[in-house]
């Protein structure tokens, strides 16, 4: 982001809570209609607006309502407390991170076998796009009950789910990143007698590694969607996912907007990491822009 | 000794595409692709069959068909309410949304700069938690499911579109503008072209998302139909061959929807040099 760029974003950002307000006085004025109606009295706009900005269960929470939610859930507990957001993050993170480690082993692991095997090439990958077009998340909820039917429970089958959805951006990047090394290069190495796992050691995955980092930033935005919607059948009670769904279930939507606030967060700080990891690499490698 | 068979299929389902991997033409290419998938489906059948896996942990392929023949009205009601109902009328509402918008955009530098940071930041959120909040405000029926499909399909198509209306070089803009085009023949005749290989690239990247959207917005609440709430209940009921069927209706229909877009890519932008071939 270019310094250029901050006062455009900012006036963007500002009329999108401009807009929230309003969206959110109107939404929750017919709540407040009906309840003076019933108590027979009228509510001009100077009471409406103000009552309307602190219900108990706004139709749409106004902003500071649910910064005063995030705030409470991340600074007012104590961590390992239940109702803490941190601890729920914790949860949602640690299947999140452990399913991006399977997936993202099982991506290059299929990228670089699919590279050297002319018929693996043929077979895997068109069924590994075909897998893509499953609605994988459609299907989370029964892998987690039938892994629990099975006695698996806890972080594994959130992590599988995280792990199926994080293969596939990992794998298309790879095999490209390992597919990169021109003509040029491949013969220079053969000039030198070097054999595959040489080839692949100090040409194909040195020159794969731009493509690996855009890769994981996709990947672990989508491990991190796969773990939420793996926690919401019924059963999970802990996490950003079961969050949602309790919150859902009891019209807390203050709570599930804070769940949401907190997902995205966590969501902004795994791809900024893993970008920050990228410029270190890069830089170290020289190939830095 | 029971593991033999299974070992023996594998190998020579492998062999096989080794040697037909060789030819490597277009027929060749399908079949080893083919001969993979039956491999996997025939290999399925056998695990659980010789090591009798009790249906409520994987059912057999065979079993899954049997479901599929015999709930095909069910299959089909629920294939209207989610897929056609929820998600295609979400999917073409969001898309046309965020083209318009795309447009609108593509004329003020200052919005450009603002917006496509934050409608970055925005498409990398896990915004299927938004449908919580769309049931509550929508009701129950599909309509909620089509908002959580046009708010998921939204920005992808909408990063991508004002990236492509941006895609035309300094020359060809320098053209229209000699040919003194005004602004609605410059977006016509040219940007908009310019712009389609990146909007089919959106559009292809949210088919699986309005899909993954319609259901999973129902497992939130759903009237008595659709794929989610009939997932969501055959799994109560241990019903796994069911659930199966539904996931193959998923994963046809998902195929059949990015297959319709990706030929419809094929017919607008057959200038493209990655149409080429």
């Amino acid at each position: 982001m270019r310094r250029a760029d901050l006062v455009p974003i900012l006036t963007v950002l500002l009329v999108i809570v401009a807009v929230w307000y309003l969206g959110a006085i109107r939404m929750n004025a017919t709540w407040e209609r009906d309840q003076a109606a019933r108590a027979g009295t009228e509510v001009t706009w100077s009471q409406l607006i103000p009552l309307t900005l602190t219900q108990d269960r706004p139709v749409l929470p106004a902003p500071h309502q649910v910064a005063v939610g995030l705030w409470e859930g991340v600074a007012g507990q104590a961590i390992t407390s239940r109702r803490s957001l941190v601890w729920h993050a914790w949860v949602t993170l640690s299947a999140t991170l452990a399913g991006f480690a399977i997936g993202t082993a099982a991506g290059i692991l299929l990228a670089v076998g699919i590279v050297h095997s002319r018929s693996m090439d043929q077979s895997v990958m068109p069924w590994a796009v075909a897998s893509q077009t499953v609605p994988i998340l459609a299907i989370a909820p029964m892998v987690i009950v039938v892994m629990a039917s099975a006695g698996v429970t806890g972080l594994l089958p959130k992590a599988i789910i995280a792990a199926w959805l994080s293969f596939f951006p990992v794998l298309v990047g790879m095999v490209k990143g390992l597919r990169t090394p021109d003509a040029m290069q491949m013969d220079l190495m053969r000039s030198w007698s070097a054999g595959r796992p040489q080839v692949l050691a100090r040409l194909r995955l040195p020159s794969s590694l731009p493509y690996l980092f855009a890769s994981l930033k996709v990947a672990i935005a989508a491990a991190l969607v796969g773990t939420i919607v793996a926690e919401l059948p019924s059963g999970a009670t802990a996490g950003l996912g079961a969050r949602l769904l309790s919150g859902s279930y009891y019209g807390q939507t203050v709570q599930i907007w804070s769940a949401l606030f907190m997902a995205a967060i966590l969501a902004g700080l795994l791809v900024a990491l893993i970008g920050l990891i990228e410029r270190r690499v890069l830089a170290r490698m020289g190939l830095a822009a | 000794m029971s593991a033999l068979p299974i070992i023996g299929v594998w190998l020579g389902g492998w062999a096989v595409n080794i040697w037909l991997s060789r030819f490597d033409t277009r027929a060749s290419r399908t079949l080893v692709a083919v001969i993979f998938g039956a491999t996997i489906i025939a290999l399925w059948e056998m695990i659980v069959r010789i090591y009798a896996i009790p249906t409520v942990i994987l059912p057999a392929p065979s079993q899954i068909a049997a479901s599929f023949a015999a709930n095909g009205s069910i299959l089909w009601t629920d294939f209207v309410q989610t897929i056609l109902k929820g998600a295609l009328t979400g999917w073409l509402i969001g898309a046309g949304a965020a083209i318009l918008t795309a447009i609108a955009i593509d004329r003020s530098p200052f919005l450009q700069r603002g917006l496509l940071p934050i409608g970055n930041f925005v498409a990398a959120l896990p915004i299927v938690g938004i449908a919580p909040i769309l049931v509550m405000w929508f009701g129950f029926d599909w309509q909620s499911k089509a908002a959580v499909v046009v708010v998921m399909v939204f920005f992808p198509i909408l990063v991508n579109m004002v990236a492509g209306l941006r895609a035309t070089d300094a020359m060809q803009r320098d053209l229209m503008a000699s040919w003194a085009a005004p602004y609605g023949a410059s977006l016509w005749k040219l940007r908009l072209p310019a712009a389609m290989p990146f909007l089919f690239n959106g559009l292809k990247i949210t088919t699986t998302l309005a899909l993954i959207g319609a259901i999973v917005a129902e497992f939130f609440g759903s009237p008595t139909r659709g794929m989610g709430f009939r997932i969501s209940t055959a799994v109560g009921r241990l019903d796994l061959p069911l659930v199966w069927a539904e996931i193959v209706v998923a994963a046809l229909a998902g195929t059949l929807f990015y297959g319709l877009v990706a030929a419809l890519e094929k017919k607008v932008t057959f200038w493209h040099p990655s149409q080429r071939r």
